[in-house]
């Protein structure tokens, strides 16, 4: 049976540094392959590297992250952050990524979504979407949440999926850093209008935040950060968690 | 002269090659007939399309080369697709090597999503490529088609129905996932090849 998810992600800036780390007393925790590895070999299924630094310069840093992280990582992973063309979806599978999630970039030309799928396949194209729950609908942001657009989630999502999105990492801002939980209403509804899969992300806090993610969210991935990276949950007790509540995972 | 990566217009060469120097192989990336013809043994990869990568293999004359090759041969993912006969995407005809069909996953419920995206377990899995400690182990898979169980299947997954996870004749050996990216039941696997 095909199994449920679980995807730490990990904020690249300058190629190395690893946001929201360094409380954690490891060596070399601002190593992102590193901590991949460590990952990795705790059950991670897939992860997530998202580059939020913005210059030339340090976008070739973080290719040169990418060939490394192939190089040393035998599980799939996705790279986001600062795809604005074809020509950078190219660079970054080149340097061995195997899937690349944009989210701006879509907002503001659709089109990239049609190209990417039709250039490299739907399986490489993951389409993050944050959206905040207004009070009386779900409405999408730009810019790591800073700008409102006039799309509504649902039905971004569907355009999504009809341009060839392989997959679709939904990020509630009102859920995200709460820790109280995924936005299992708003993930449900996606997960039963689409036909492609749903990476939940934002409001993980404990264990239980992942079986209700899966069992009333309906997801089939779920993406956290903070938990795993401050320690506060380790991914092998969690998938055992879940195994125990009835969730099939690897 | 080693294990030879076949280097053709699919996407998960680099992603093979890395696979194999973590487990401290040198392998050669090429198209070069005479270094594929000469190779220990072969790898062939892919990620892509069915129609316009046989057509690639067609014009550069790959496809005769791969079918007619007598040592080890292991196709990953779209390489195993294109080691049937015929594949429903894009109505390609492909190498003929495994004498089976390609078909589209057809959804039979809302749950069933295409691509097959993620980790599975696979069963029924037969030698040599495969020991027994594989057995109901999860692999990676990425896929919108599947290759029918056949008489050479020689492991089985079930998604929407059950399928051919892996394939076997005479010296040709396929997987329908990605052992590069499966973690260290990959690795396994890859080891088992290398070890023929």
């Amino acid at each position: 049976m095909l199994a449920k998810r679980i995807i730490p992600c990990l904020d690249i800036k300058d190629g190395t540094t690893v946001k929201g780390i360094n409380f954690v007393n490891l060596r070399d925790a601002g190593d992102p392959v590193e901590l991949g590895i460590k990952y990795s070999k705790e059950g991670a299924d897939e992860l997530v590297f998202l580059d939020i630094t913005a210059s030339h310069e340090e976008r070739k840093t973080f290719t040169e992250l990418v060939e490394r992280i192939a190089l040393n990582i035998s599980i799939p992973f996705t790279v986001g952050g600062g795809i604005n063309e074809l020509k950078d979806v190219d660079r970054l599978l080149s340097a061995g990524a195997d899937k690349v999630s944009v989210n701006s970039t879509a907002l503001r030309n659709p089109m990239i979504i049609d190209e990417i799928s039709k250039n490299f396949g739907s399986q490489v194209c993951v389409c993050a979407i944050d959206a905040r729950f207004d009070g009386k609908e779900w409405m999408c942001y730009t810019s790591g949440g800073r700008n409102l657009t006039d799309k509504e989630l649902f039905s971004w999502a569907k355009e999504v999926e009809n341009r060839g999105a392989g997959e679709i990492l939904f990020t509630s801002m009102n859920h995200d850093g709460v820790k109280q939980g995924y936005a299992n209403e708003a993930l449900c509804r996606l997960s039963e209008s689409l036909n492609i899969p749903i990476i939940a992300s934002g409001g993980a806090g404990n264990l239980q935040h992942f079986s209700d993610v899966f069992k009333e969210g309906k997801a089939d991935a779920a993406l956290a950060a903070s938990v795993f990276h401050f320690g506060e949950i380790a991914i092998k007790d969690l998938k055992y968690y879940l195994r125990n509540e009835g969730i099939n995972v690897r | 002269m080693g294990i030879v990566i076949i280097k053709y217009n699919a996407g998960n060469i680099f992603s093979v090659d890395s696979a194999m120097k973590r487990l401290g192989v040198d392998a050669i990336v090429s198209d070069d007939k005479e270094l594929i013809r000469k190779a220990d043994k072969v790898i062939f990869p892919g990620v892509g399309e069915a129609s316009t990568t046989m057509k690639y293999l067609r014009e550069n004359g790959l496809d005769t080369l791969i079918k007619d090759l007598k040592q080890p041969v292991l196709g990953i993912c779209l390489g195993m697709q294109l080691m049937c006969k015929h594949s429903e995407e894009g109505n390609a005809d492909c190498l003929g090597i495994f004498d089976v069909n390609v078909k589209r996953f057809i959804p039979q419920k809302h749950e069933d999503k295409i691509p097959h995206m993620g980790w599975n377990t696979i069963t029924d899995v037969k030698n040599p490529l495969f020991d027994t400690t594989l057995e109901n182990q999860y692999v990676y898979f990425v896929h919108s088609y599947y290759v029918p169980i056949n008489s050479n299947t020689a492991a089985t997954t079930d998604y929407i129905l059950p399928f051919s996870a892996a394939l076997h004749t005479q010296n040709f050996y396929a997987t329908q996932f990605h052992p590069e990216k499966s973690g260290s039941v990959g690795e396994h696997i890859l080891t088992n090849f290398l070890k023929l």
